[in-house]
């Protein structure tokens, strides 16, 4: 995953807005102006608060919404336009989504089995009964559970393998890109840590890459190769992980690495976490732009805040 | 901190079981649990959802499930009345209406996990946090608004007088949870039960409130119960720590035996689970398989199957708890003398040697935070 930058990357999103009209003339601006890139086979972490727009950014991208304004560009084809028949079909076999509650994504009426294949039989990918049925106890397999479990309904199942049959639905496609969207936010730490580590033996496997959302700064340190750091709609400072948590620079990024709770309850009593008001800061977003730390690590900000903030003391982790 | 002398029992639970009546059977959710609450301490219950931690708290405030039933054990609650009369109940078996009465909202609080259900949707914050006041005390309606704005005002909440007037879908979720712990303090109860309050909101707010509930405890004496799934989560709050595994209560201790002097297959598990910021590992330690169903009756150690170093005994009997220390107990045939000698994972034990390290390094640093914590343990 070195080198990434001699590499073409496999999802290109510029400058992408995503306003939605609340009505009376009022309209949230969830998006405003991301940009970043993933290469192939990478995880790329996004991180922010709720309404963020942490979970807007990968909606559009899998055209759940349409997106206001910019550019997504994947594998060379621009998908945030109108899509032609081809494209369409391309969006929606090679880019796959994971959702945050395992229990609403899937059908209660449905058998795990004809969950799992359902993105085969709207392709028409499987050439006969028996190949689906291979192909779905074959996924089973993969994600730890045992083909049996075909037969059953999902809430025959913990909220942890239910996840498992989000993930083998997801990854039945063989797509190029996942998008996690929270997808261990609900569920309990010893059992994230199995689906983590799933997530992780399924990309050395498959080579896939994936968008990984979520809030949790230390589980998102464990799988992403690079992370980018939402705060109201804007992409306030982005890095390989290694630069985020060495070096975070952003107020925000510092707040939210001070927030993660630490196991050690002789320094953790004392201990408080730096705050972080966007309004009593006094500060715009739009005002900034982005500046290279180093590497790949960039700021949004403006030439006085990059100074102030630099100069500032380091974060005591 | 840690002293045994001049420490008042508020709540004790003795052999608590409770089990459920279900469609598909009867499911024993409790399984003889005790725990001590102490005056002005908190104490955290920490397991994986299903381990039994909310009915506990929902069986303290005599609000379980209609086919809830409790089958042996006792929950006794020692208060004061404004007498000044001390006064020794057991809140099982006391009526619904005089629990409702006396104990409910007034003298135990509870914090509940998603504010937004919690809170009335039609009725502004300022008449919630009131309504308390004026049910159990017949508190004037002024002097009711204004031990409200001074609630308000203590959990953090600004420009109290117009917030007041707002409605819980005008706030955000952070702010809800704040209404919440108002409107659960404004009877000054004694014991205070906070039902994961901070599962469904984000990190930095989650800092917030356990800064927060810390600071309330230390500014008003109240306990607190702290239930959570997350031991990351309770270092910051809690001064003694129960795990609790289907159940059934497997280790319990200060905060610093657990986090430092884990002995329970389980407890190294929940500990090695959690993902830390200093750790390079390629992966994260994992409790393989799933806890077990309550349904069936349970033999032996009920953590057997998922534990690695389990041994034949725990197939046929479950261990009782095992004294490590006055305050440090561990259920788990591992610590009996007979037992072959098995230490902790060695990554956890590096991890644990790490984070003590770096102790070390703050307390040139923070000379003042020694003074308070350390006395009892050499460094």
């Amino acid at each position: 995953m070195k080198n990434n930058q001699e590499k073409t990357p496999l999802l290109e999103v510029s400058h992408l807005k995503q306003y939605f009209h609340a009505g009376h003339g009022y309209t949230v601006r969830a998006v405003d102006g991301v940009s970043f890139r993933i290469f192939p086979g990478e995880t790329y972490g996004l991180v922010g608060e709720s309404g963020s727009g942490k979970s807007t950014i990968g909606r559009s991208i899998i055209r759940l919404y349409d997106p206001t304004e910019g550019k997504i560009i994947f594998r060379g084809t621009d998908i945030s336009g109108r899509l032609d028949r081809n494209t369409n079909n391309m969006l929606r076999t090679e880019i796959q989504m994971i959702f945050q509650d395992p229990m609403a994504s899937l059908n209660p009426r449905k058998r795990v089995e004809d969950i799992i294949a359902q993105g085969l039989d709207i392709h028409h990918l499987s050439k006969s009964k028996a190949d689906r049925n291979r192909r779905v106890a074959e996924m089973l397999e993969r994600v730890g559970l045992a083909p049996e479990h075909a037969e059953r309904y999902p809430h025959q199942f913990s909220g942890g393998q239910r996840q498992r049959v989000g993930i083998a639905r997801a990854l039945i496609m063989q797509p190029k890109l996942i998008i996690a969207d929270e997808c261990i936010s609900a569920l309990d730490v010893s059992i994230q840590a199995q689906v983590v580590n799933l997530m992780k033996d399924l990309q050395e496997e498959t080579g896939c890459a994936y968008l990984f959302i979520a809030h949790d700064l230390s589980m998102i340190k464990y799988i992403s190769d690079r992370i980018g750091v939402l705060h109201l709609g804007h992409l306030v400072e982005t890095g390989t992980t290694a630069e985020i948590f060495q070096n975070p620079i952003h107020p925000y990024t510092r707040s939210l690495l001070s927030a993660i709770p630490h196991p050690n309850p002789r320094t953790e009593r004392t201990r408080v976490a730096e705050a972080y008001d966007y309004r009593a800061a006094g500060m715009d977003y739009n005002a900034g732009k982005e500046q290279l730390i180093d590497g790949t690590h960039t700021v949004l900000a403006t030439d006085e805040e990059l100074q102030r903030w630099i100069s500032a003391p380091s974060l005591s982790l | 901190m840690y002293t045994t002398k001049n420490r008042e029992k508020v709540l004790s639970i003795n052999d608590l079981s409770i089990s459920f009546d279900t469609s598909s059977g009867v499911v024993r959710a409790i399984r003889g649990v005790d725990l001590t609450l102490y005056k002005g301490e908190t104490l955290a219950i920490v397991g994986e959802s299903g381990s039994g931690k909310s009915v506990t708290a929902k069986a303290i405030m005599g609000i379980l499930d209609k086919n809830g039933c409790i089958n042996s054990g006792s929950i006794e609650f020692v208060y004061k009345r404004k007498s000044g009369d001390e006064i020794k109940t057991n809140l099982i078996g006391m009526p619904k209406k005089e629990m409702r009465r006396h104990i409910n909202g007034k003298r135990i609080a509870m914090i509940f996990q998603d504010p937004m259900t919690s809170l009335d949707p039609t009725m502004t914050i300022g008449d919630q946090i009131m309504e308390g006041m004026q049910w159990h005390y017949n508190t004037p309606a002024k002097e009711a608004r204004k031990r409200a704005c001074d609630l308000l005002r203590l959990v953090g909440i600004e420009d109290v007088e117009k917030r007041i007037k707002n409605y819980p879908h005008q706030l955000s979720g952070g702010m809800r949870q704040r209404v919440v712990i108002a409107s659960a303090l404004a009877c000054d109860p004694e014991v205070l039960i906070c039902d994961e309050p901070t599962t469904a909101l984000d990190v930095t707010i989650q800092a917030k409130i356990l800064e927060l509930i810390q600071d309330i405890q230390k500014r008003t004496g109240i306990s607190v119960i702290y239930i959570t799934h997350d031991l990351g989560v309770v270092a910051k709050v809690a001064d003694y720590v129960s795990v609790m595994y289907a159940g059934k209560i497997v280790e319990k201790g200060t905060a610093e035996e657990i986090y430092f002097d884990p002995r329970h297959p389980y407890t190294w598990g929940l500990l090695s689970a959690m993902p830390d910021l200093d750790t390079s590992d390629d992966r994260l330690y994992t409790i393989p398989g799933s806890p077990p169903n309550l349904l069936r009756k349970v033999t032996g150690d009920a953590f057997a199957p998922r534990n690695r170093y389990a041994l034949k005994i725990d197939d046929r009997l479950e261990p009782p708890m095992f004294k490590i220390s006055d305050t440090h107990y561990a259920a788990t045939w591992l610590l009996d003398e007979r037992a072959p000698k098995v230490e902790m994972p060695d990554e956890l034990r590096s991890r644990i040697a790490r984070i003590q390290a770096s102790r070390q390094f703050e307390k040139k640093e923070e000379l003042s935070d020694e003074k308070q914590s350390g006395e009892d343990t050499p460094a």
